[in-house]
């Protein structure tokens, strides 16, 4: 299949009446990403993957409360609604994955006793939901000018009952999975910031996704380079 | 009486912002932007059992959350007052005023009705969010599809949306909320106050009205005072707003059914604005895994032979069982107690198992009391036992050497000196 770049014409992506069968050469889907499109926020940012869509927003460094602070760093905190109904335990789960992945990247020393609160807004989910998280805090975290040491990344796989790896699963693909695997990546040596896996996999699949993650990632961060570039093409 | 004003951005005192509505791909899903004020609302449904007292009608639910992202004063808890208040209005609009047939939810009466939830999130606060979500209520509720049902006799059946087309809701008339901002006693009015101006707004008239000109809810908050004519030409400014906003909405909609129908593409991922130096796109990009396999086998082959796990659990008593061996006791000596009880019959201990253990610092739960745990001694310090009778529920232990059970016995216990397991 060609890789065709129309960035103005009506391009082929997936949309929600079904997903395409994507062949034994797994891909990602269409990516789009806007930034600072919220006013009040300091930082801001939309990713969406193929329909999966999450809102991140960033306050910080702000003030922190007195019994939140730590005397030698930031305190960073993550907080993720879902769109129907109230924030359960999955939510609360998905939080901690997501502050300790932030946790590691974001230089809080650099400025101890105060608050970074990353806000995310899951807008639609169609698959592969944790790894659009963490590239809409990322993003959004770079908006909003938070000091880090790298980027990174999520990048979901899901494994079949044949063992066949997909990587970016829609809901549907997600479901049917024996496995479901996201990865965090760093963009500096594509080293692991975290994991959180469901279901049977062996140890050499285990390695097998976290390889085509790592492969994956390349393409994010590419994409993350060319929506700063974009960006900053005009200053 | 209004003198030619001059708001902060320009606006005109009857002006609204630019509304833009946007759609999901899913069904009753939208993002609706009043200016900079954006609020996202998703419709679902579900079948649930009818209210005790009406029980031929459907529920609705409505919920209007503030995110922390909107605004960095939204704290929880710290917003409870303006999120009542805008939940109530947003309630009294929407279910009092009776657009949505309630009737026509009903499934099977009195067992099985549709309940209808409407979630609305505020995701950035530049003023006026009770406009922005009352039309992004009404207009989510005007996209949403609930799966069909049919009902033979005593049979129901509930399609898949693959099986048969999902339905839309039966919506007679749409309430749109139009807010006045009061300044000066009443002096200067100005509609769709944005945030700066509603910090300084004397108070807030929210009328809601359809476009057949009926006013569905009418609100004044904030202790102004306004006179009968002032309150009668603000509702007939919302009867021209809400004839634009309405026309609006229904251009949207329009707009999303006729993409969805020609198969076109429709979602968030096409509203965003191409030519915004801001957004980007990328599409499908194939990755190349056919290395991954060998790779993994490379990782897999370098690594090192996972660590042995031993793990042998000790049961200390139904109920009670440890695996590993815990940290060294930092705790102090415990004071030697004298006890001068009348020694029980021969106590036995028995040796449940003979492993050695160097430290441990257990507090063991006695489930029962018939069979209450030794603790063994430690080799420099002295155990004391306390009387099951007297403490049954906990005994804490100091640095064990070895275990032993004590045979079932309710009898106060002698204290040892000294005994050391045998291994």
């Amino acid at each position: 299949m060609e890789e065709e770049m129309h960035t103005d014409a009506k391009i082929r992506a997936e949309t929600g009446t079904g997903s395409s069968p994507r062949g034994p050469g797994c891909s990602l889907r269409h990516f789009a990403c806007e930034q600072n499109l919220l006013s009040r926020p300091d930082g801001s940012a939309s990713f969406l993957q193929g329909d999966t869509s999450v809102l991140a927003g960033v306050y910080g460094p702000a003030e922190v409360k007195v019994s939140k602070e730590i005397f030698n760093k930031a305190t960073l905190e993550v907080i993720l609604r879902p769109k129907i109904g109230l924030p359960g335990v999955a939510e609360k789960s998905r939080e901690r994955l997501i502050r300790n992945t932030c946790e590691a990247v974001v230089l809080g020393t650099l400025h101890p006793r105060t608050s970074i609160t990353v806000v995310l807004q899951v807008v639609s989910d169609a698959g592969s939901l944790l790894a659009c998280c963490l590239n809409a805090a990322c993003m959004a975290l770079v908006d909003a000018g938070v000091p880090m040491r790298a980027l990174f990344c999520g990048v979901t796989c899901a494994l079949d009952s044949d063992g066949t790896l997909m990587l970016d699963p829609t809901s549907k693909q997600e479901k049917e999975a024996r496995a479901v695997l996201t990865f965090a990546l760093d963009s500096v040596e594509r080293k692991l910031l975290m994991s959180s896996t469901k279901g049977l996999y062996s140890d050499a699949e285990l390695q097998q996704c976290l390889a085509a993650a790592q492969a994956a990632s390349q393409h994010v961060f590419r994409f993350y380079r060319e929506s700063l570039q974009r960006r900053y093409s005009k200053s | 009486m209004n003198l030619c004003l001059q708001r902060l951005d320009g606006r005109q005192t009857y002006d609204y912002r630019n509304i833009r509505i946007s759609f999901g791909t899913d069904y009753g899903c939208c993002i609706v932007e009043l200016g900079k004020t954006r609020v996202l609302g998703q419709v679902s449904c579900e079948l649930v059992s009818p209210k005790l007292n009406r029980a031929t009608e459907g529920i609705l639910f409505f919920n209007l959350e503030l995110s922390q992202m909107a605004a960095p004063a939204f704290e929880p808890g710290r917003q409870s007052d303006l999120l009542v208040k805008l939940n109530r209005l947003l309630e009294r609009c929407l279910r009092n005023s009776k657009c949505i047939d309630t009737e026509s939810l009903c499934v099977v009466a009195g067992e099985k009705v549709w309940q209808i939830r409407v979630d609305l999130h505020l995701l950035n606060h530049d003023g006026n969010i009770i406009d922005a979500a009352s039309i992004a209520a009404i207009v989510a509720l005007c996209h949403f599809r609930r799966p069909d049902v049919s009902v033979q006799g005593d049979e129901v059946t509930l399609y898949t949306p693959e099986e048969r087309d999902p339905v839309p809701l039966s919506i007679h008339h749409m309430p749109i909320c139009v807010s006045f901002a009061f300044f000066q006693q009443g002096t200067y009015l100005l509609v769709d106050p944005n945030e700066r101006e509603e910090c300084v707004m004397d108070g807030l008239l929210v009328i809601a009205m359809n476009k057949h000109r009926e006013i569905c809810t009418i609100q004044s908050s904030g202790g102004i005072m306004l006179l009968k004519d002032q309150v009668l030409r603000c509702s007939k400014i919302a009867g021209v707003k809400v004839a634009e906003i309405t026309e609006l909405i229904l251009k949207a909609l329009e707009n999303d059914q006729k993409v969805r129908k020609e198969g076109g593409k429709f979602g968030f991922a096409e509203s965003i604005a191409n030519q915004r130096i801001t957004a980007f796109k990328m599409e499908k990009a194939p990755i190349d895994t056919s290395d991954v396999e060998e790779k993994a086998e490379e990782i897999i082959a370098e690594a090192e032979p996972p660590s042995e796990v031993v793990s042998t659990p000790v049961l200390w008593t139904p109920g009670t069982a440890q695996i590993g061996e815990g940290v060294e006791n930092s705790w102090g000596d415990l004071e030697d107690s004298e006890k001068e009880d009348d020694e029980g019959g021969g106590d036995e201990a028995i040796i449940l198992d003979s492993i050695k253990m160097d430290t441990g610092v257990e507090v063991s739960d006695i489930g029962s009391q018939d069979a209450p745990i030794i603790l063994s001694d430690s080799e420099e310090e002295e155990m004391i036992i306390l009387e099951p009778d007297k403490n049954p529920k906990k005994i804490r232990t100091q640095t064990t050497s070895a275990k032993q059970e004590k045979a079932p016995s309710k009898k106060p216990v002698k204290r040892r000196k000294k005994k050391r397991a045998a291994n």
